[in-house]
């Protein structure tokens, strides 16, 4: 499991690389937060090589959108696969974040 | 020399007894491992990639976490009795336990949706057919999973 981050114009693009779970949540969260402390504004997560996601990975993605929308920003994700739809249906996550099919799509509209 | 014999899922049972240190670090493998027997039995993809792997994950970071106070020299044992209709897992940490129903909460309501924590139990609840705790010498948390083709 890893993370991949990586600048595409304006938008800090993180690639997940394997599972988010409770035992790497934290360098994500410490990851994007340096980013943001940079002066980063556009998240974009890339769930396309991610297995599955617990419950305090679920937390982490709530908590640093919170931190992006208080610095005027936000955090978008894409290419999330039929289960973690479903993950994210059933904790109405689906709810709080933008969700594009893909890494481009999410790209044009951002 | 004789052949081996084909694996026959209507007759076979797989029954294992795993124990890790209390470390996060573990959880990945004891998912993997498990998976991979449900595998065996052709449980379909939904389960062996959503259900099995977040519901163990979620027990196993609850054992570690907070019955074992993340102490490591505290140990968690893992049962997994698998047949061609239905999963059990067993979870036994050297807590205290705790009352499930008390501590479970509605992660989706208005007030707690933007909460970093409280999804945990929620998504045991959802993602298995039946979820028990129990003392045996600890706090042990059973799920049963029955297969849904």
């Amino acid at each position: 499991m890893s993370f991949a981050i990586k600048k595409q114009g304006e938008i800090v693009v993180v690639d997940v690389e394997g599972q988010l779970i409770v035992g790497n949540r934290q360098e994500l969260k410490q990851r994007v937060l340096d980013e943001l402390e940079k002066g980063e504004r556009r998240f974009l997560i890339d769930f396309s090589q991610t297995g599955y996601i617990d419950s305090s990975g679920l937390g982490v993605l709530v908590s640093l959108s919170k931190k992006i929308r208080e610095q005027g920003g936000e955090l978008r994700l894409a290419n999330l696969n039929d289960d973690l739809k479903t993950l994210f249906e059933l904790t109405k996550l689906d709810t709080l974040f933008q969700i594009s099919d893909t890494k481009e799509r999410a790209l044009e509209t951002f | 020399m004789s052949s081996p014999l084909p694996f026959a899922p209507g007759r076979v049972h797989i029954a294992l007894e795993l124990e890790i240190p209390s470390d996060v670090r573990y959880i990945e493998r004891v998912v993997e491992i498990v998976a991979r027997q449900c595998a065996q039995f052709a449980y379909p993809q939904r389960q062996t990639c959503l259900n099995i792997p977040v519901a163990l994950s979620e027990a196993l970071s609850n054992a570690i976490l907070r019955g074992n106070g993340d102490r490591s020299d505290k140990y968690v044992q893992v049962k997994v009795d698998v047949t061609q209709d239905r999963l059990i897992l067993e979870v036994l940490d050297e807590g205290l336990g705790f009352n499930f129903e008390e501590c479970l909460q509605d992660p989706t309501e208005p007030d707690n949706i933007e909460r970093e924590d409280g999804r945990g139990l929620f998504l045991m609840t959802r993602l298995m057919d039946r979820i028990e705790r129990f003392s045996n010498h600890g706090n042990v948390i059973r799920m049963t999973l029955r297969r849904h083709d």
